[in-house]
């Protein structure tokens, strides 16, 4: 049973549908009396959430032996720089009312926009070279990039660690979520090479 | 309308009133929870009558006094301020309630007092927001104020909000106005006032000393490591037509308190 594969367009309604919430939100004046801040919060929350599930997908596989997951990993990837990008847009749209002047001032003396907007850096050639063609022409050298997605983890959990002003618990749940699925990777991989290493 | 013969206040701004749904609806009251939402969820749980206030310190009428004792002498006004977070939004509020000032009086302060502190109630069975795990916060919130910007006229006791009782998630039975400063300052359901000799510790100042001083003046010119301070958000704000306003210097108060700032440099006391 391949559900995970059979589905997808299932999966691809399931990850748009925070998108069509907030436009719902928008159209209903549901976003309450600070609607810039809601829609940017809102945004980046979904990139985060997106970006796990993305890289929940080899972790799953790994476990279960079976490589359907692969399937959607592209799509949900996609859809997590999707919402990072709305994310970044929301930002300068709604909350610096379009002064780039600002924007950069934020990049350069905000640590925890510097690190945000590093990470979608990061995402966008991810996302540039996520095309079959682009795949067959850059070779090896697409999964070598590719691995910059970990890289990308990383500052999103730092830019959600440093804006938290207080309460920690959200950051720290993430923050544990991702370690779980750098670990079983590791763990994961370490199992599957071992054999190899010790029939040398 | 519990503030029926309610002084009129002549200094009031004439800027639009952020609308009362508004005013209590988005809050920050981490006792509460830290998202703007949760203090009007969860604020119900508060309990205000019975309440006392504990005024001790450098007073010669040092005591606990129930809240009845606290208003009883004082004749309540109206003052319209606005307010400016340090989150870059503001709102314009219709305060009623009573000068700070002459409340500290009645219990006459010694010469020993140079400062004022405030406590926040601390009760996790009222406040869920003081069970949450992983928080930088040490509770109970405290605040303080130097004696001569406590004596200001400016300064205000807050009891209620377009002419009610003031809402549990704004700060209920009685909270501190002090809207030259960012909101954070004006602490929130008040249980203890001690006049001390030395600067007290703040709340938000323990938290992130860099992020936050003492005297938090509201003042464009001085960057926060967050947010920029030179606008903000006039709530209620929209999407595609944000009310941004220029913020100003003293949040506008300039005239009636930069001389309490006279000499200081303001980048270094934020």
């Amino acid at each position: 049973m391949e559900l995970i594969k059979k589905l997808k367009p299932i999966w691809f309604l399931l990850a748009l549908s925070p998108a069509v919430y907030l436009v719902y939100l928008i159209v209903t004046d549901g976003l309450g009396p600070d609607p810039a801040k809601t829609v940017v919060e809102f945004l980046g929350t979904w990139a985060l959430r997106l970006l796990w599930v993305t890289l929940s997908l080899t972790p799953l596989k790994l476990i279960t032996g079976s490589g359907q997951f692969i399937a959607i990993r592209r799509m949900m990837g996609l859809y997590a720089f999707f919402y990072a990008s709305l994310h970044l847009a929301a930002y300068l749209v709604f909350m610096l009312g379009l002064r780039w002047s600002n924007l950069w001032e934020d990049i350069l003396e905000r640590p925890y926009i510097t690190v945000g907007f590093a990470a979608w850096l990061v995402l966008l050639p991810l996302a540039v070279t996520s095309t079959n063609k682009m795949i067959r022409r850059l070779g090896k050298k697409w999964k070598q990039l590719h691995k910059g997605v970990y890289l990308a983890a990383c500052l999103v959990i730092l830019h959600f660690i440093w804006l938290a002003k207080s309460n920690l618990l959200e950051p720290i749940i993430y923050l544990t979520i991702l370690i779980l699925l750098f670990a079983l990777r590791l763990i994961k991989q370490t199992a599957k090479t071992k054999p190899v290493v010790a029939n040398d | 309308e519990k503030f029926p013969g309610r002084k009129v206040w002549p200094s009031s701004t004439d800027e639009a009133l952020t609308p009362y749904q508004d005013i209590t609806r988005y809050n920050n009251f981490y006792e509460f929870g830290t998202k703007k939402g949760d203090p009007a969820k969860h604020a119900g749980s508060l309990i205000t009558d019975p309440w006392s206030v504990i005024i001790d310190g450098a007073v010669e009428k040092p005591g606990t006094y129930t809240l009845e004792d606290i208003l009883k002498p004082h004749d309540f006004e109206e003052r319209i301020y606005r307010l400016r977070c340090v989150e870059a939004w503001s709102m314009v509020v219709p305060w009623v309630g009573f000068q700070l000032g002459d409340l500290l009086k009645r219990f006459n302060p010694t010469s020993k007092a140079k400062y004022v502190a405030f406590t926040t109630l601390n009760d996790p069975e009222q406040m869920p927001g003081l069970k949450l795990p992983f928080s930088s916060i040490e509770w109970p919130y405290v605040e303080g104020l130097r004696i001569d910007e406590a004596m200001n006229p400016l300064a205000f006791i807050g009891v209620g909000l377009y002419g009610k009782a003031m809402p549990p998630q704004n700060g209920a039975p009685l909270r501190l106005v002090v809207p030259w400063k960012y909101g954070f300052k004006s602490i929130k359901s008040i249980v203890k006032i001690t006049l001390v000799d030395k600067e007290p510790p703040t709340t938000w100042n323990k938290s992130a000393p860099n992020e936050y001083g003492f005297y938090s003046n509201v003042n464009p010119n001085v960057s926060h490591p967050r947010w920029s301070q030179k606008r903000e958000r006039r709530l209620p704000s929209s999407l595609f037509n944000p009310n941004y306003v220029e913020t100003q210097l003293f949040n506008g108060y300039a005239e009636q308190v930069a001389h309490l700032y006279k000499g200081m440099d303001l980048a270094k006391y934020y």
